[in-house]
């Protein structure tokens, strides 16, 4: 306010100065406090501050993670302090209340000054204030001083000015002023704060707050079926405002909704039903998703009907004051049929395991133990996006997974993610499934070659062949036996060599052969005996691979064939590491999904966008409108005819502009010139300072 | 010394005589070209379209109105526009087979002319900041709004390129990083030529148009080294209505505090160098501290209310898609620490008539703010915003 405070001071109403002279009562200091700049200012920074925290620290996270990240210690001390809902924080809304009382003591304060200021025009000031003013000017004219008034009456109502003239011995003081809608805009922005947060606070979950205070309510931290949390976590349809999440898997219906609350959650219950009947995910040719969608079916006793409707991202349903959200989805328990196929002699003798996405099945393993296969998720599409040699786009289609943990009895196990079609990589076709360790590693990659059916008849026929004693035996003879290079008397040697790398091969790939020929040679002839080893083993496996072809009828074995040899050993190697006796095969399925929603109930939500409408107009009236005022005070010359006049204005801002705008008042009022005729001879300062 | 009433100029004339012949000349030619876009896509437009397509007309009308430079820019930009679109005909293809597209026509060459003439916009300006001659600003100034007229010529083409390379995916061209960056540095460009052309402080331009040079560095860097001008399909929460007037009215407000901030160092600079070298040259070339001082407050003023509006439509779109007008997602409180900042700025020189050095720094520390808003968050923090990723 300083300026017009400025020109209040300069021509001080009686009124004022009284106050000025009183004992400020102690009531008074509170509001003045209240109601300070500094405090508004202290505020606004320690909002500002506060918030920075909030996105520092990641908010609402499972507190075993915060205990992970920051450790017992100050785990504890972040917790007290409500470092992880800083938004919901006692002392955040304290600060939030301070900003509001703050604002509504200001606009309290500043009202009834500002409407006397809007109605109050002051013509009493004196002529010595008016000379003190920043903006100010004087002179004697020739014109009389009815005729200068009615000029000057003129130009202010074209200027804008409303005026108000008052006379006394034979002086004329005309106040005016314009832009009385800047003052508005004051009241505007301020009052706008003020019911936005009013607004927001009634759309918090202080409500809830103050019942888990009274003990009415209890957060439920455990994940259990919903059956089993307590009542003490059950809101009843009381609560007007709250903001949760329901998955609900297609052909199911929910009737609550799970408020997130501190390191648990509260149930919300709804005084209708949903039902989801299908869930959609519209996509892009690029295989990109362009929209989600869910098809609702709303039960509501209160209807005659149940109410359909479809929503998506962007396209809520607004139910009886309750909005309802597409948010996320998930998989809703997708049934999968799956062939596990021992990655050993009984390759060629698969187990059905029958599973669903979210559920755990026990499964036999040849050697007599048991494995824990846990369903984690379906996939229906996985699209990969590619650049060619081109650098053109082009996107893989890779079709549908499955992900799961296979865990022994001790319950550790790596995570799996296998794809139910082979894929083509370089030019054949494999048969791909990911492990790692946990879900925060990247994928390796374990690449089962298909043969020409596109299945893994071959491969797994090799494989069982490979794990049994006999045949290894067989083949290692016919190899040693066709061998030209050995003498006779070698070949016995060389066969039982060959079945034994063979043996070893398939129990544990390249590694298990290299320990063997390390523990077995000494240091200096390692190299030597590795390279023929490896040849003895290669040819090992090149036996076995033509065995099966022959008992396939091919005949001539093509660079294709060759490849596939080099895959399946290859696959073997890495079987050692992959850590599962089984390959899991997606066989079928039936894909089910579920669909997140999000439900909200905000009664503020219009008093926001009111306050918010309030605080635009206003902001645009402070920066915009100027607010001037203008004072003429014509005499009577003393040397004559003429007239003597003094004109002084005032702006609460925009000095600049205002500066201007008062030279061309000055040109228009008292030199009686126009101003865009530009004859500088007559061109003064209207600052007599300078 | 009395003179007829009549002489004097007092007395605005009405809006409607303030018109001149040419105002109405483009006001027309707006209104017409509004016309043709709505007979030719009206059948593509729902009532929201509509309703933005008015307001842009009204918008640009309006524009040619307040600053009259506007009228010829809009036109040979939207002629540029129109010849690319027009080359491209209805195939994609023509981008990399296509003289004039490839050099001219198309985004992305509109992008690198852009970034070619608002570099040689900055280089201009600084030397014309120590130079005695007025020349070298002045074609820092021709090259500054050429390089805008080309930002915006490309994100027009654009427009067309993103319906040709596949018509389901059409979306107007704010929805990502790249082309964000395009907006900033035109809009910036845009809005200092104005402040420029109504104070005539030439000098400013050396200052700010090293903040837009470094938006386009950026820029370059992010398609070179990332491929960001590759055109992809809109992810589902930002296929909105919203987008359309949400991303542009934010990037006001970054422009504003942008500007603002270089101004707040050519203050400082000159308030230094008014202390020990009062009589050189440049500190003679840099505008008065009064000056810079108001350019600095009708900045962040405009940036200030547009960045409100923009923040008020972020809340509207977050209630439509995401269930809730505030939900405290990283992006949403950045801003609101942005606001603040600003918030404070504005009663610091309100009620306590402060200006000066310190408003200065707060203002360059506001663009700190602003850039952390803007990109930090979708770098560093996580959130429901992070469709911006780098
Ligand atoms: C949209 C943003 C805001 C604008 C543009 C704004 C503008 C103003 C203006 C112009 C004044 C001085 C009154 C005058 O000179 O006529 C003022 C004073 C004040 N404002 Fe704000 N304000 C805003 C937000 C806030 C907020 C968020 C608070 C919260 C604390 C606040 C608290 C105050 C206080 C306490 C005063 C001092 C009143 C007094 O001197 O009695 N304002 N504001």
């Amino acid at each position: 306010m300083s300026n017009i405070d400025q020109a209040a001071d300069a021509g001080p109403s009686p009124a004022s100065r009284q106050k000025a002279a009183r004992k400020p009562r102690r009531s008074r200091i509170l509001v003045d406090f209240m109601g300070s700049m500094t405090l508004a200012i202290t505020l606004l920074v320690a909002l500002a501050i506060a918030s920075v925290i909030g996105t520092v620290l990641v908010q609402n996270e499972p507190y075993t993670e915060y205990l992970m990240d920051y450790g017992p210690f100050w785990h504890e001390i972040f917790a007290g302090m409500g470092l992880y809902q800083v938004y919901s924080a006692t002392w955040f809304l304290l600060v939030v209340a301070f900003l509001v009382i703050s604002t509504s003591f200001c606009v309290y304060r500043q009202t009834p000054g500002l409407i006397k200021d809007l109605r109050r025009y002051n013509t009493q000031v004196k002529e010595k204030s008016l000379r003190s003013f920043n903006a100010s000017a004087e002179a004697d004219l020739d014109q009389p001083q009815d005729e200068f008034l009615q000029h000057a009456h003129r130009v202010l109502k074209a200027q804008g000015f409303r005026a108000r003239e008052k006379s006394t011995d034979g002086q004329t003081v005309i106040a005016a002023m314009r832009g009385r809608w800047n003052r508005l805009g004051y009241l505007l922005t301020h009052v706008g704060i003020v019911v936005i947060c009013v607004g927001a606070l009634a759309d918090g979950t202080t409500l809830l707050k103050i019942n888990e205070w009274l003990g009415n309510l209890e957060i439920e931290t455990r994940s259990v079926p919903i059956s089993e949390v307590p009542r003490s976590a059950w809101i009843p349809d009381w609560n007007p405002s709250f903001r949760g999440s329901v998955e609900i898997p297609e052909g199911a219906s929910a009737n609550v909704v799970f408020l997130p609350m501190r390191d648990g959650y509260f149930v919300q219950e709804l005084p209708f039903r949903i039902e989801l009947e299908e869930f959609r995910i519209e996509r892009f040719s690029t295989g990109a998703e362009s929209s989600y969608e869910s098809d609702l079916i709303i039960h509501d006793p209160d209807r005659d009907e149940p109410l359909r409707h479809t929503i998506s991202v962007n396209y809520p349903l607004i139910y009886n004051g309750y909005a309802i959200f597409q948010a996320s989805f998930a998989d809703g328990g997708t049934r999968l049929d799956i062939d596990a196929i021992p990655l050993g002699a009984e390759a060629l003798q698969e187990l059905e395991v029958p599973g669903r996405v979210f559920q755990e099945v026990d499964i036999p393993t040849p050697d007599g133990d048991t494995r824990t296969i846990e369903f984690i998720n379906f996939q229906l599409e996985n699209v990969v996006p590619l650049l060619d040699e081109d650098g053109v786009r082009e996107n893989r289609h890779m079709g549908p997974s499955f992900d799961f943990r296979l865990m022994d009895r001790t319950g550790h196990g790596l995570y799996y993610r296998n794809y139910q079609r082979p894929a083509l990589q370089e030019g054949a076709m494999y048969f791909l499934s990911g492990v790692r360790e946990s879900p925060a590693d990247e994928f390796h990659y374990l690449f089962l070659p298909a043969d020409a059916d596109n299945s893994l008849e071959r491969f797994r026929t090799y494989l069982a062949m490979l794990h049994n004693p006999e045949v290894r035996n067989e083949i290692a003879r016919q190899v040693a036996r066709d061998d030209d290079t050995v003498e006779g008397s070698q070949n016995q040697a060389i066969a039982q060599t060959a079945a034994e790398l063979m043996g070893l091969f398939a129990q544990g790939g390249y590694m298990a052969v290299h320990n063997e020929i390390e523990s077995r040679v000494p240091a200096e002839r390692i190299e030597e005996v590795r390279d023929l080893m490896v040849r003895i083993l290669h040819a090992g496996l090149q036996g076995l691979y033509m065995e099966v072809l022959q008992d396939e009828g091919v005949v001539s074995i093509q660079e294709e064939e060759q490849r596939f040899l080099e895959d399946t050993i290859s696959a073997i190697n890495a079987i050692s590491l992959y850590q599962s006796p089984f390959f899991f095969h997606l066989k079928d399925f039936e894909h089910r999904e579920a669909s997140g929603l999000q439900i909200a109930r905000a009664p503020g939500q219009s008093t926001v966008y009111v306050g918010s409408t309030m605080l635009i107009i206003g902001i645009f009236l402070l920066f915009y409108v100027s607010y001037q005022r203008l004072w003429i005070m014509a005499r009577r010359r003393e040397d004559g005819e003429g007239t003597h006049v003094v004109l002084a204005g005032t702006s609460n801002r925009h000095q600049v502009e205002f500066e201007e705008h008062f030279a061309h008042l000055k040109r228009w009022i008292i030199d009686q010139k126009p101003v865009g005729n530009a004859d500088d001879s007559t061109r003064e300062s209207n600052n007599k300072n300078d | 010394m009395s003179v007829p009433h009549e002489a004097l100029d007092f007395e605005r004339p009405g809006i409607f005589r303030r018109i001149q012949l040419r105002d109405w000349a483009y006001i027309a030619l707006t209104i017409a070209v509004g016309v043709i876009a709505f007979w030719q896509y009206g059948h593509m437009m729902d009532r929201y379209d509509t309703g933005g397509l008015i307001l842009a007309v009204g918008l640009s009308a309006w524009m040619g109105w307040f600053w009259r430079p506007w009228q010829a820019f809009s036109i040979i930009v939207g002629v540029l526009a129109l010849f690319g679109i027009w080359l491209y005909a209805d195939d994609l293809a023509r981008g990399s087979t296509n003289f004039w597209l490839n050099y001219v026509g198309s985004g992305q060459a509109g992008v690198m002319w852009m970034s070619v003439f608002l570099y040689l916009s900055t280089v201009a300006y600084v030397t014309g900041l120590f130079s005695r001659s007025d020349f070298p600003t002045r074609v820092g100034g021709a090259f500054a709004w050429i390089g805008a007229g080309a930002g915006l010529m490309a994100l027009l083409v654009r427009w067309r390129e993103i319906y040709l390379t596949d018509p389901t995916w059409g979306y107007i061209p704010v929805a990502n990083l790249y082309e964000v960056f395009i907006l900033l540095a035109a809009m910036t460009t845009l809005m200092y030529l104005y402040y420029e052309s109504r104070t005539g402080q030439r000098t400013m331009g050396a200052f700010v148009m090293l903040v837009i040079a470094a938006s386009v560095t950026f820029l370059l860097w992010y398609m070179f080294s990332r491929g960001a001008q590759e055109i992809e399909p809109l992810v589902p929460a930002l296929n909105s209505w919203w987008m359309k007037i949400h991303v542009p009215t934010n990037f006001v407000g970054y422009g504003g505090f942008a500007i603002a901030a270089m101004l707040g160092v050519a203050y400082l600079i000159k308030h230094r160098l008014e202390r020990t070298r009062p009589d050189a040259a440049i500190t003679q070339r840099i505008p008065s501290k009064e000056a810079l001082d108001s350019v600095m407050y009708k900045a962040i003023a405009i940036g200030f209310a547009f960045f409100t509006i923009a923040t008020v439509l972020g809340a509207m779109w977050a209630a439509e898609a995401w269930g809730g007008y505030w939900t405290w997602d990283p992006k949403e409180t950045w801003s609101l620490i942005l606001w603040l900042t600003y918030a404070a700025w504005l009663h610091m020189r309100f009620t306590k008539g402060w200006r000066g050095p310190v408003m200065a720094w707060w203002a360059i520390i506001g663009l700190f703010v602003t850039t952390f808003t803007f990109l930090g968050v979708n770098m560093f923090l996580s959130g429901l915003h992070s469709y911006g990723e780098l």
